[in-house]
């Protein structure tokens, strides 16, 4: 075998190994399962009963929204694994071994996309339950999800960035909890960013999550009919500002994250 | 013979701290070499230098005849490994840990799978084989630990204190194993506080004190160094306790320990059969009551008391209560 395909087969093992722990521990098997759940069903019917807009139900306008939340939230699991790893001194075995020293990162990061289209699978079947229509071509429904996988992918690099860098487990749960629910709220995710006050208008109209939620909305079919055109650049061009986001943060953040697992575990 | 562990001249500081001060070792081909002494003597460090886990500061290093920094990719496929505190996966069950294992060493799915039943019945835990990890007791992961260091029958093994926390039965055992491997080939370095376990197991033993190799030999070589037999005499009560040793003081070679828990006083001494009659000539004259009194060889705490002026055993024996609180 070649170092490629080595890495390649190193970082398979890895995210087999992730993916038998995610279904093992029931904390974890929560966070994928349940709490997607539980975000559609309590959004679509708190908020959906006092929101109201025009030409479309709340559901609908909502349940992208709650795939982005629910990427950025559950990434956490990420960071809960690396951290958790770190303590345990598994990656002492496994730098003992002559795999490759990629796959580590690049096998959690693996299992996260398998983690995240179950949750995706799970919210849009929920999702329908409860009102949401994919009301566009079967061909952009498809770009929509795999934009929606591409964003959650390059996120779990950041949040393993973050968990290496912070690697204590308790710390990265606070931390992660800060960032991501300004991050998640400061957005246009449940409310129309347009119709924020004052300063925070531009911070939301600029947050990437903004425009992923935006993008996802447009590829769905879920934009508001009578909903004017956004001011803000980055949610004038949802779709291709997206995907520039995801490359932006995989370019920074894979070779971040791994300079910090190598320092991480030299010590 | 060719060396299968060579290091020469190690050092490795944290800060201000020196945890590594030049150690030299070399270890034969198909011998056991037992790297002794008490925590934060530098044998974990040692062998995390040697496995490729930490970069020396100075000094070079090879294992399997590769150099533990330049070749460390190449290294890794030749040897085994399992520290102090068991690294396996807690959702994982004992076989899937395992094959996982084989897998990164690049065994292939069914040589993996094969050899993780293999190392599962040896290890005893055949029975627990597909049970996830988290219900095994503290001796079950660590042998299943050891059995990873196993997976791809490496020529190297470095085990660090490979039977901290485990039961006399499975110490034994583990002894035994360790005996069986070295017949065929392997080569071992493992590091123990314990003293028995060093005499018992290892071909050769390097005594490590504050970042440095300070004695290597054979068990017995040691004891040679030290000089002399001991006359330990066990007395009554802690007043004649004082009393015998100081009447045996003057005929000592070097130190004289009294133990008060155990009231029995340790003389080193040179001349054989002939002293112990002089000393019990002056217990006799200082009316000092003996409960029992001997000549024996030294032993490997006395090696040890002697090469560092601290005993081994007090800092192991201090670990145990505190893991066991």
């Amino acid at each position: 075998m070649n170092t490629l395909q080595i890495a390649v087969a190193d970082g398979m093992t890895i995210a087999k190994r992730n993916a038998l722990k995610i279904k093992r521990a029931p904390d974890l098997l929560g966070g994928v399962i349940a709490l997607p759940i539980v975000f559609v069903l309590l959004f679509a019917y708190v908020f959906g009963s006092m929101i109201e807009l025009p030409g479309i139900s709340y559901g609908e306008y909502l349940i992208p929204g709650i795939f982005v939340q629910t990427i950025v939230m559950s990434a956490q699991i990420t960071g809960y694994t690396l951290t958790h790893d770190l303590q345990k001194g598994i990656f002492d075995r496994f730098r003992t071994l002559p795999m490759s020293p990629s796959a580590v990162l690049t096998g959690q990061t693996l299992s996260d996309v398998i983690m995240n289209v179950t949750s995706i699978v799970v919210m849009a079947l929920v999702g329908l339950v409860v009102g949401w229509r994919i009301n566009s071509s079967p061909g952009e429904a498809v770009l929509g999800f795999v934009m929606l996988l591409l964003f959650a992918y390059a996120f779990s690099w950041v949040t393993a960035a973050v968990a290496l860098a912070l690697r204590k487990p308790d710390v990265f749960n606070n931390a992660a909890t800060i960032l991501s629910m300004p991050l998640v709220f400061l957005s246009n995710a449940f409310v129309d960013s347009a119709r924020l006050p004052g300063p925070l208008q531009p911070i939301a109209e600029w947050n990437p999550v903004s425009t992923i939620v935006q993008a996802a909305r447009e590829l769905f079919g879920n934009v508001p009919p009578g909903a004017a055109e956004p001011a803000a650049w980055p949610l004038r061009h949802a779709v291709p500002v997206s995907l520039l986001w995801t490359a932006v943060l995989l370019v920074v953040f894979v070779p971040l994250a791994t300079r910090l697992y190598r320092r991480a575990v030299s010590r | 013979m060719t060396a299968a562990i060579v290091a020469e001249g190690l050092v490795k500081r944290y800060g201000a701290v020196t945890a590594l001060d030049g150690v030299d070792l070399t270890v034969p081909q198909g011998t056991v070499l037992g790297l002794l002494g008490p925590n934060g003597a530098g044998k974990t460090t040692t062998v995390r230098i040697l496995t490729t886990l930490l970069k020396p500061d100075a000094g070079r290093a090879e294992v399997a005849g590769f150099d533990v920094v330049r070749d460390a990719d190449r290294l890794r496929a030749h040897i085994g490994a399992s520290g102090q505190y068991a690294a396996v996966d807690d959702h994982l069950t004992g076989a899937e840990n395992l094959e996982m294992v084989g897998r990164l060493y690049h065994l292939g799915v069914r040589r993996s799978r094969r050899r993780a039943r293999e190392l599962l019945e040896r290890f005893d835990l055949a029975e627990a084989a597909d049970r996830p990890v988290q219900g095994y007791s503290g001796g079950m992961r660590r042998r299943l630990d050891l059995a990873g260091a196993l997976v791809a029958e490496p020529p190297v093994l470095f085990l660090d204190e490979p039977t901290t926390g485990l039961d006399p039965r499975a110490r034994a055992a583990l002894w035994e194993l360790i005996a069986e491997l070295v017949a065929g080939g392997t080569t071992v370095l493992l590091t123990t506080q314990y003293l028995e376990e060093a005499d018992r197991l290892a071909h050769r033993i390097a005594v490590v004190d504050h970042g440095r190799v300070i004695a290597l030999g054979t068990a017995d070589e040691l004891k040679d160094q030290v000089g002399g037999d001991r006359i330990e005499v066990t007395v009554t009560s802690e007043a004649d306790l004082r009393a015998a040793h100081d009447v045996l003081a003057p005929l000592a070679a070097g130190g004289v320990q009294a133990d008060a828990g155990a009231l029995r006083v340790t003389v080193p001494v040179s001349g054989g059969a002939a002293a112990l009659t002089t000393a019990l000539g002056r217990l006799a004259d200082g009316r000092i009551a003996v409960r029992d009194a001997g000549l024996r060889r030294p032993t490997l705490d006395d090696v040890f008391l002697a090469l560092t002026g601290h005993e081994a055993g007090r800092e192991a024996e201090e670990k145990i209560k505190e893991s066991v609180r």
